[in-house]
């Protein structure tokens, strides 16, 4: 047989991956022909690649021609591989041809590719992270996985059209093109040149029909549904009628939390906010409110967890804040622990403990550790020229210096940094330098520092029994990366600072203000505070309890979650590893490291100078809700790619998602229970419905929970979302409150719905619990949710609420933001913000007495229409058209006062 | 013709008694079968040859490696070329293409009929004259 291919035609890639999996079977000969010539005598049209068998006959399908492959081979067809076939045919293949039509052929990158396939994509990655299978059709590499590989690998394997939340996709497609005919395939086709091999053919190719808008759409990715088996669904309907009685027993609560043998402990640190900085939402999302989630996440499994942070408040920065406001650098500290602390609290961050770097013990942990290093040889000495102010006795740090750029000559250069020219400037090359505060000439003087010697080469004799750190930390690395969730981006740091290779770190400062260094001759110096900052998570924990050491020096039980921004990653995968494995006293080490990207505000940057942005501690002056704010910052969460916080998206996310979506469905549910049922959960008899939705509830259950252990916080809130979405999409298809009115069977009907709708936003309110716990909470106070069920999340979806039971008084959950509002406060935080804006004062307009008086006497004569009308037994609409006017009225009231938003009570939807 | 009724048909000619019950799936309402013993199936061409299996009629899914390949083959042709809203240029192409095709077969596969025959039926009924139609 023969086989006819062009340069760069697509299609030769499965084909010639199958034909290389079924190698010797048969006699294959190739022929390339030009991307215009007709092989097929009966076909209009070119088309490659196509296969003459020995019969004379012709196959001009891709998927056709990797079948025969296979089928000589030896294979069966299955139904589940021409499921997978037809889907590539019809759905794949127009998606495809048109993204690949924009990159390889219109030259447009980025979302404009990756818009039409995204669906398609995330099909694939559900279909696989669903069924938990290796492979497309079961646990062996079969015809599906060839074809879908080969039609996705010219654009796939470009990283950044592979989008990183697509984890079994991701997986799927590595192991792949890893596999010797695939590769083959790859080098065949593409010639080392990537998806611009394809040019060539594509060029001479019409554009794809698809391209016309018909079959690619861009609307948000359809929540299809997943194939279900009877067994999927008996084992969902037996979990669920176990119900509470399959709840394992509470765990009861330690103090303090301490490890236990043969229990998955887990410990979790957020990075160490620096003490005299005001936290923005980015610093929020990116470490506390994460590790927050992660640990109440943990806590419902019924893990043995503790999480902690605290602040970092050693430094050069504090010394620097202290003399700006007059205070010693402790009061510094003191006063501004307190600021953080507070808005922590007022975030509900759920901290086991929240402590600080300005302790004895951090003084007693960094020296040991410090001694241990350096009685093994891993600490040098060396000279460092630096600047000393002679009329502040002390050296400078480059904050402490400015003078004229070496470069550009700008007068008022940093010692870092030119503000000009943007040159990197080393303090002692400054022209003209002057101490910031005495206004002094500083001279250049030569200070000892004590470095950690990384690359320490095995030349000195102590050496031959320690072999260098670097390579210590590269080995423990190897072994802990693999399989473990560390996030890409961390990964991806810490290998180019392995390849660019690990340099000597100079580990102490001439300040006054750190942990002091327990060595003749540095009784001026203290400890640089990258060295003692990642240390600050012992000693806060060693001030949390005495028996520190059984989290720290226990790395075969504990399992360690530590979260921070990107930037922070060296610090806490190499250096403090290299100071842990060096002093040889068997400390626990990171596990997990999470690392989101940044966050931005609006089109910009926070801006703490330039008054751009919500600070932590301006969020609560809004009016809104912490929970409003932890649900819109997670939901934004820049998780593998940087993302933007946008007033506008906030609102829409809040009225559509939070109101009308799960807000929405909670009340509706908990209302028809007291409506039609006089708060008594009814009878629930289970169609094949009923029971059909009841097992998709648990797989998107198993599938957020696959979510959260990998620590994929972002993905695991759309799936609280998909539920309640069901939840909505079932009570209006079943119409509980027409059928109440029915006959015998139709309430029947109406209480199964009912029951069943109650139940899922029972388990909704539990899955919610890491994100909105307020709320959460507020959801099982009105369900009278038993109190095991509250605190326990398990992996299948139970009734917890039996018929039977009997609810609390349901109120909605949510209030609306509105436009007005929202420009208001997007006005506000632009920048220019009055830096001493007092909290009292902080009223969304800038109303005045006057027109607070106004509003009141507004609401006043509005209370007293509706009160008239409800009187008479007006018309529902007039009186519902009035009380919106009242309900607006007092928002605008309570907007002008400062005050924060009530939820409306008695507002009642159907 | 919707793809369950036409599915439906295919029940009957193949002998089956019991009719499945399909539903639709997405804008083009693309067939879905919930089986008793399996996870679901979806597409017209896996339903119609999972059907052909049910009523243990393999011989309509080819006998040979070669011929299941050809069946496959129009069955792809059918759901990709002549569903969809193509336009008089296209289906001008495929009957052109398909009769130059059928010069010197009986059937699809040559002298066997199978299922491709089936469903290339019932997909081009639609394009074809009503004078052509006896």
């Amino acid at each position: 047989m023969r086989l006819f291919v062009s340069e760069g035609a697509p299609g030769s890639l499965p084909v010639l991956a199958a034909a290389g999996r079924a190698q010797g079977r048969a006699e294959l000969l190739i022929s390339t022909v030009g991307p215009e010539e007709c092989v097929v005598p009966f076909l209009t049209r070119p088309k490659v690649p196509v296969l003459q068998l020995d019969s004379g006959n012709y196959l001009f399908s891709t998927s056709a021609i990797c079948r025969y492959f296979f089928l000589l081979s030896g294979w069966e067809q299955d139904d589940l591989t021409n499921q997978w076939l037809e889907w590539e045919a019809t759905e794949l293949q127009p998606a495809l041809s048109a993204a690949l039509y924009y990159l390889v052929v219109q030259g447009k990158k980025g979302e404009d590719v990756l818009g039409p396939v995204r669906r398609a994509l995330t099909h694939i990655d559900h279909s696989l992270s669903r069924r938990s299978c290796p492979f497309l059709a079961g646990e062996t590499e079969s015809l599906a996985d060839i074809v879908l590989w080969g039609a996705l690998y010219p654009l796939l394997q470009d990283p950044s059209y592979l989008p990183e939340e697509l984890g079994a996709l991701h997986s799927w497609f590595q192991t792949l093109s890893s596999q010797e005919p695939c590769q083959r395939a790859a080098e065949t086709v593409l010639k080392q040149q990537g998806v611009l091999a394809l040019r060539p053919y594509l060029q001479k190719q019409p554009q794809p029909s698809s391209l016309e808008g018909r079959l690619v759409s861009n609307e948000p990715e359809e929540e299809e549904l997943a194939t279900l088996s009877e067994e999927e669904i008996a084992v969902a309907v037996a979990a669920w009628e176990k119900g509470l009685e399959s709840l394992p027993p509470l765990r009861p609560q330690q103090n303090p939390v301490l490890p236990v043998a043969g229990e998955r402990n887990v410990l979790i640190t957020s990075a160490l906010p620096y003490v005299n900085n005001v936290p923005h939402l980015g610093n929020i999302i990116g470490c506390v409110l994460s590790a927050d989630v992660f640990a109440r996440y943990s806590r419902l499994r019924q893990w043995n967890t503790l999480y902690l942070c605290g602040t970092d408040e050693y430094g050069t920065a504090t010394e620097t804040k202290a003399m700006e406001e007059g205070l010693t650098p402790q009061e510094i500290c003191d006063k501004y622990h307190v600021i953080h602390a507070d808005i922590y609290r007022w975030f509900n961050i759920s901290f086991d403990f929240f402590g600080r770097t300005t302790t004895p013990q951090q003084t007693k942990i960094t020296q040991d550790i410090f001694q241990r290093l350096l009685a093994r040889g891993f600490v040098l000495q060396d000279t460092v020229e630096q600047l000393r102010c002679e009329h502040c006795a002390r050296f400078l740090a480059d904050r402490f210096v400015e003078g004229v750029c070496p470069f550009c000559g700008y007068e008022e250069a940093r010692g870092d940094q030119c503000d000009k020219c943007g040159k990197l400037i080393n303090a002692i090359e400054l022209k003209k330098p002057q101490c910031k505060v005495c206004r002094s000439c500083p001279v250049v003087k030569s200070s000892q520092h004590l470095f950690l010697d990384l690359p320490k080469l095995s030349q000195t004799s102590s050496v031959l029994l320690c072999y260098q750190l670097a390579a210590r930390v590269e080995e423990w690395l190897e072994k802990t990366l693999p399989g473990s969730d560390w996030t890409a981006n961390a990964r991806f740091i810490i290998r180019s600072w392995l390849r660019d290779g690990l340099k000597p770190r100079c580990i102490t400062r001439d300040l006054k203000w750190g942990t002091p260094v327990p060595l003749e001759g540095f009784e001026d110096k203290v400890f640089y505070v990258w060295f003692d900052a990642t240390i600050g998570y012992l000693s806060i924990t060693a001030n949390y309890t005495d028996q520190w050491e059984k989290w720290w020096k226990n790395p075969e039980q504990v399992n360690l979650y530590q979260f921070m921004a990107k930037d922070n990653v060296p610090f806490h995968g190499i250096v403090f590893p290299s100071s842990a494995l060096g002093a040889e006293d068997n400390y626990t080490l990171v596990s997990h490291l999470i690392a989101t990207e940044y966050l931005n505000y609006e089109d910009g940057k926070f801006s703490k100078s330039r008054g751009v942005g919500v600070f932590g501690d301006m969020a609560q002056d809004t009016g809104i809700p912490a929970d409003i704010w932890r649900f819109y910052l997670l939901y934004i969460r820049p998780e593998g790619q940087d993302s933007a916080f946008s007033w506008t998206d906030m609102l829409f996310k809040n009225n559509s998602e939070l109101l009308n979506n799960l807000g929405n469905f909670i009340n509706r549910a908990g209302m028809f229970v007291s409506k039609f049922f006089g708060g008594f959960v009814p009878e629930m008899v289970l169609t094949s419905d009923d029971q059909r939705l009841l097992t998709h509830i648990t797989l998107e259950l198993q599938h957020y929970h696959q979510l959260l252990e990998k620590v994929r916080i972002r993905d695991a809130l759309r799936s609280i979302l998909t539920i309640s979405r069901h939840g909505n999409q079932y009570i209006q298809v079943n119409e509980p409150w027409k059928r109440i009115k029915g006959g015998e069977a139709d309430r029947q009907r109406a209480g199964t719905v009912t029951g069943l709708a109650v139940n899922i936003a029972a388990l909704l309110s539990v899955m919610l619990q890491p994100y909105m716990p307020t709320v959460s909470a507020t959801i099982q106070a009105q369900l009278q949710l038993p109190p095991p069920a509250c605190s326990i999340l398990p992996t299948n979806f139970l009734c917890t609420l039996p018929a039977g039971h009997q609810i609390g008084t349901v109120s909605p959950l949510f209030q609306k933001l509105e436009n007005d509002q929202i420009e208001s406060l997007k006005q506000r935080f632009s920048g220019g913000q009055a830096k001493a804006s007092p909290k009292t004062a902080a009223g969304l307009t800038t109303a005045g007495p006057q027109q607070i008086q106004a509003l009141t006497e507004e609401v006043t004569k509005q209370g007293n229409i509706v009160r008239e009308l409800k009187a008479q037994k007006a018309d529902k609409n007039q009186i519902a058209a009035e009380v919106a006017k009242l309900l607006d009225l007092k928002k605008q009231l309570a907007l002008a006062e400062g005050k924060p938003l009530e939820t409306s009570k008695g507002k009642k939807k159907k | 013709m919707a793809a369950a009724a036409e599915l439906t048909l295919l029940e009957k000619s193949l002998g089956l008694s019991k009719g499945n019950k399909y539903s639709a799936q997405g804008e083009r309402q693309i067939p879905v079968l919930q089986t008793n013993n399996g996870p679901s199936l979806t597409g017209l061409t896996t339903i119609a040859a999972h059907l052909v299996k049910q009523a243990n009629k393999e011989y309509l899914l080819g006998s040979t490696a070669e011929e299941k390949a050809v069946v496959q083959q129009w069955l792809e042709y059918r759901v990709t070329r002549v569903d969809g809203h193509s336009s008089k240029d296209d289906i001008h192409t495929v009957l052109k293409d398909l009769n130059s095709y059928l010069e010197d077969k009986v059937y699809l596969t040559g002298y066997n009929f199978t299922l491709a025959d089936i469903l290339l039926y019932y997909g081009l009924h639609r394009f074809i004259p009503r004078s052509l139609d006896v």
